[in-house]
């Protein structure tokens, strides 16, 4: 896996998010959850507003100084017994980390929830030499069972009710019980402790390194994070390079955003910051740990106007309040990022070619730089893509090409739009019926397939305001 | 007060009925409305599909027809928010930039209009009916207009104001949106179509054209006795 996900062209993903009745159940209750949840958090502190631009000057002053804080981070980390590896493809973190895995001759490895893993293919990497990789994430869990991809960023199997759960526990793992979650939860604990006992290397994310001390923080609500790093003697945390705060008060504003904009909470079950190795005298933590820190695109995007996309700190409040997440789900974004982020992001990140559609799928109605919490100015991100795919891309169908400069010429012609406001209604007579098309010729057809379009007015506003006009002159 | 009608495109040849009310309104309150006619498009089809040379001309046609207006007005809060983004498309434009500027602090929705700049809450009409109001996206979320035109209509006598459940949600228009991605904007218009059915309102109301096209085609595809009108419609209502 890597940020694309599957080959299936744009619209036919669409047509099947659409037509997935249970998955688009499942969103539209979640969303529902957690919109009162992200509102509720927010009033609770009282001035959000203020919050979130603290958010923004932290992630902007970071991405300013990145390389500064970079070197801070490894050296608080070196310093700390653990080893820094800065990869600049998702290939050679791969590599970094299957070298250790061969060294150590690790049979099992235990992972907790990480976007950056799904984005370099890790897990695929582990197995081609020889690991097992146990997901101990409970959705990533669920999803590695049934061999899906995430559709959400912070619960990746949002698509999935508990029936379909149930079933794939009972088909993979021989589960005999009913679909209560409480059941399926504790099952899955069961199965996934015997895993932790016996990993030799642990896996994980990292929410935000802070560069001061060289600590990796970790949110979740279940604490698998927990166990996966304090049992196996190995301990490895992947991080896209953009995500370290500079000091443990930025972690603090960082983490109250980040959990109250995720899920709506104060604060998740677990907060988690882990420096380094076991020192003398420490009764706990790896033997050996490493930090691989990510670039695959991302240094890229620094400097160009772009940038604020790296302050996202992955909450998906832009993909909670998303209409068009809403009916088509993650999937069909064919990014491991969905919603309006990975509308953003994956081109950036993966190119133009796969993924010209994706700054489309959106109707640009900024719920989405309205949700961020760290003010990522999404909707206008989608725009300047648009435009890049125009301008520089040359990707644009010519037909819409066409139309655009002809609408040039008509909006800066005041005789021409004059004009087309007379024959609008006769042009459009044909296609009329009783003061409605509803079989539209051309791009109106798109329109017409769902509703009706109304026939132009008798006569246009201008010409009403003339003959008023002229009434009036000559009373 | 002098004030110039920005009509719209959308309203100039598909609803003239709204561009009258607006004028009559705004005459009622006791404006001085003229047309500048050389007015065209705000240039948004263009700028939003990411045609940005081709919007510039729509843009530097509607900075000229507007260049001797006092207050610029529109009944549209998406094309008013349009308008207010020209200084930064022009950022940096010795020709235009200082112009874009000009227009944009000039110009306002008509229910900002009335209630930040004349300061109004009441404007005198009448209507009768069980109304529930979409807060298009743009009007909210681009220009910043909330609460203006709810504190309008909950002054209009007569009229039962139920709130329309998810109201914030995009009603699927997005411009070229609806035809580029007419399936998703289908789905979209839908679900507006059903709360707003939930909420038993014989009226919807909005402030933007397009997404009054959008969801009124909707409901009558679908066979829905809910009438789609446009604020400034009942704001000039006087039975």
């Amino acid at each position: 896996m890597s940020v694309k996900i599957g080959n299936a062209p744009f619209h036919n993903r669409v047509q099947d998010g659409i037509e997935n009745d249970f998955m688009r159940k499942a969103v539209s209750s979640a969303q529902g959850r957690f919109r009162s949840g992200r509102r509720n958090a927010a009033e609770e502190l009282g001035d959000w507003e203020d919050w979130r631009t603290l958010g923004e000057e932290i992630r902007s002053h970071t991405l300013e100084n990145i390389d500064f804080y970079l070197e801070k981070l490894s050296d608080a980390v070196s310093n700390r017994g653990g080893n820094v590896y800065f990869a600049q493809t998702a290939e050679e973190a791969n590599q970094y980390i299957q070298d250790i895995v061969k060294r150590k001759e690790a049979k099992k490895i235990v992972k907790s929830k990480s976007m950056v893993t799904e984005e370099i293919g890790l897990n695929a990497a582990l197995e081609e030499v020889g690991g097992e990789v146990v997901e101990t994430d409970l959705g990533e869990w669920i999803l590695q069972l049934d061999e899906d991809p995430p559709s959400h960023i912070v619960t990746p199997a949002l698509h999935k009710d508990k029936g379909q759960i149930r079933e794939t526990f009972s088909k993979k793992k021989g589960y005999e019980k009913t679909d209560d979650p409480e059941e399926l939860a504790l099952f899955a604990r069961e199965q996934l402790r015997e895993d932790f006992l016996s990993a030799d290397v642990g896996i994980t994310g990292c929410n935000f390194a802070v560069a001061e001390s060289g600590a990796i923080t970790l949110v979740t609500n279940e604490g698998n994070a927990r166990l996966a790093t304090a049992l196996p003697d190995t301990q490895i945390s992947v991080m896209g390079m953009e995500r370290l705060v500079p000091t443990w008060e930025d972690l603090e504003v960082m983490v109250s955003l980040l959990t109250r904009a995720a899920v709506g909470q104060k604060l998740t079950s677990y907060v988690t910051s882990l420096t380094g190795t076991r020192l003398e005298g420490e009764v706990d933590g790896p033997e050996e740990f490493h930090l691989v820190i990510l670039d695959n695109g991302r240094s890229k995007i620094l400097g160009t106007e772009f940038q604020a996309a790296l302050h996202c700190i992955r909450c998906a409040a832009c993909i909670n309040v998303c209409p068009v997440y809403r009916h088509v789900g993650g999937h069909a974004y064919g990014s491991i990022y969905p919603g309006p982020i990975g509308a953003v992001l994956t081109p950036l990140l993966d190119g133009y070619d796969d993924h010209k559609e994706l700054p489309y799928a959106s109707s640009l109605c900024a719920a989405c730089t309205e949700a961020c919490p760290v003010k990522i100015p999404l909707h206008e991100m989608l725009i300047r893509h648009r435009q890049i795919i125009v301008e520089r891309e040359n990707k644009a169908p010519k037909m819409e090409k066409l139309m655009m400069k002809g609408y040039a010429k008509w909006a800066s012609s005041p005789a021409a739009y004059k004009l087309s406001t007379k024959v609008a209604k006769p042009g459009l007579k044909p296609w009329t019926e009783e003061e409605t098309i509803s079989n539209g010729p051309g791009p109106l057809k798109g329109w017409t397939n769902a509703r009706d379009f109304p026939a132009p007015s008798k006569q246009s506003f201008r010409s009403w305001y003339k003959s008023r006009r002229k009434r009036e002159e000559s009373e | 007060m002098k004030v110039s009608l920005f009509i719209t495109c959308l309203c100039d040849i598909f609803s003239t009925n709204v561009g009258k009310d607006t004028v009559e309104l705004l005459e009622r309150v006791g404006c001085e409305v003229d047309f500048p006619e050389l007015q065209t498009c705000c240039g948004q089809p263009a700028y939003n599909s990411g045609y940005l040379t081709e919007s510039k001309q729509a843009m530097k046609q509607m900075i000229r027809a507007f260049k001797d207006s006092e207050y610029v007005v529109g009944p549209s809060g998406s094309c008013v928010g349009m308008l207010k983004e020209y200084p930064e498309i022009f950022t940096g434009d010795p020709k235009w930039e200082e112009e874009a500027k000009a227009l944009a602090a000039k110009s306002f929705e008509v229910t900002q209009f009335l209630v930040d700049v004349l300061g109004m809450t009441d404007v005198g009409s009448t209507f009768r009916g069980k109304v529930t109001y979409h807060p298009s996206c743009h009007m909210t979320r681009i220009l910043g207009v909330k609460d203006a035109p709810k504190t309008l209509l909950q002054h209009v006598d007569g009229v039962e104001l139920v709130e329309l459940p998810i109201g914030e949600d995009c009603c699927g228009f997005g411009g070229t949106f609806s035809v580029k991605n007419a399936a998703i904007s289908e789905q979209m218009v839908q679900e507006k179509s059903e709360h707003i059915t939930e909420t038993g309102a014989e009226y919807l109301v909005g402030g933007d054209m397009g997404c009054l096209l959008n969801i009124g085609g909707r409901m009558a595809r679908e066979g829905k006795n809910v009438q789609v009108m446009h604020i400034a419609e009942i704001l000039n209502y006087q039975k």
